[in-house]
């Protein structure tokens, strides 16, 4: 077996044990209410985190891609104006793939 | 009765499904970068199938094609892998999945499908929006790593229909009515975005958003976190941990029309 397909085996495996591993922690641990903060607080760091990172972020660097932050943007002007989830999906990638389409960005 | 709880769980579903199919598109550009790597297709698609969680499955893929250490590349695609370890401990109590279907569960557990969990009001609708996610994007995700494995990828760039803006945009839109609702959220949610940003040009991609985590933990441990400002966040203590166990509450927040994104 060679070691690509060991380090896939790998990773695949551990990926898979860390989900499980989250959602099978025994309740007592997650008792403490600051326990209980952090699990709950967690996912919002996370999630807020990859939105900054994707909107800007290309690799190793920070960059501006215009298309992307229009995108961005109209799916933002979509919920202020409380339009239902598909719209600002589709608001966000229409702005996005129209602003390509027409070479603006 | 039944119709008041039925819609919610309809449109829980009815997102998972549009987000899982939007987004799994991104397989395609998987399994193109996995083979352009030196993987083969079935290594690419064992990976979508058993790791199922893009930024770990691309950072081993860019680990073998920099010709690069395996054990560094399989090191850092796990450690990424940590965040789904983190989204359990808040999916645990939202969903609990008991016995045997948790192992199954457990596999479905990635960024999205915790916020679209996250993004619904009570527990039907969470396990309904976390179930139909996991459904459609896995599998698109492992068709579409399929596909590109074997060359479909080349056909174009998932960016010409503005798809790399989906996961971004879907994640804003299921986080909304938490940073619109809470103080703590938002402070959290800030501190989060900050410091992603300000690790990335320091770390190897999907690093900084792991580190994010620190923002949580800040919170979650600073007394002054509960202290000040409003008092101990009314909202959020009876709100937010009751998501998971007290579905009410939350269900009703829902169908006071306080839900922003609808």
């Amino acid at each position: 077996m060679s070691g690509t397909w060991i380090a896939v085996l790998v990773t695949a495996v551990c990926c898979y044990a860390l989900k499980l591993a989250g959602l099978t922690v025994p309740p007592r641990w997650l008792a403490h209410p600051r326990a209980q903060r952090f699990a709950v607080l967690v996912p919002v760091a996370l999630l807020a985190a990859l939105i900054a990172v994707q909107a800007v972020g290309r690799g190793e660097s920070l960059a501006v891609d215009p298309a992307r932050l229009a995108g961005l943007g109209a799916a933002a002007a979509a919920l202020l104006l409380r339009a239902p989830f598909l719209v600002v999906i589709l608001a966000a990638a229409g702005t996005a793939a129209a602003l390509r389409a027409l070479g603006v960005a | 009765m039944a119709e008041t709880s039925a819609e919610p769980v309809r449109r829980a579903a009815r997102d998972g499904i549009t987000l899982g199919l939007a987004v799994g598109v991104s397989g395609l550009a998987f399994g193109a970068a996995a083979v352009t790597s030196g993987l083969s297709a079935a290594q690419a698609c064992v990976l979508s199938l058993v790791a199922y969680t893009g930024a770990s499955q691309f950072a081993l893929a860019a680990a073998v094609a920099g010709g690069g250490n395996l054990i560094a590349g399989t090191a850092s695609a796990v450690l990424l892998g940590s965040r789904n370890g983190l989204y359990g401990l808040r999916l645990a109590s939202l969903l609990s999945f008991r016995g045997p279907f948790r192992l199954l569960a457990a596999l479905g557990v990635t960024d999205e499908s915790t916020a679209v969990a996250l993004g619904q009001p009570g527990r039907a609708a969470a396990r309904a929006g976390f179930l139909a996610t996991f459904g459609s994007l896995y599998l698109t995700w492992n068709a579409g790593t399929l596909a590109g494995a074997l060359g479909a990828g080349r056909l174009g760039s998932p960016d010409t229909f503005g798809l790399d803006v989906v996961g971004p945009a879907a994640f804003l839109a299921l986080l909304w009515p938490r940073l619109r609702d809470g103080r703590a959220e938002r402070t959290v949610a800030l501190a989060g975005a900050v410091i992603a940003l300000g690790a990335t040009p320091f770390c190897p991609p999907g690093l900084p958003v792991v580190l994010a985590a620190a923002a949580a933990l800040g919170a979650a441990l600073l007394p002054a976190a509960a202290a000040p400002g409003e008092g101990p966040p009314p909202d959020d203590a009876t709100r937010q941990p009751g998501l998971g166990d007290r579905a009410d509450p939350a269900g009703a927040a829902g169908a006071a029309g306080d839900r922003p994104c609808r």
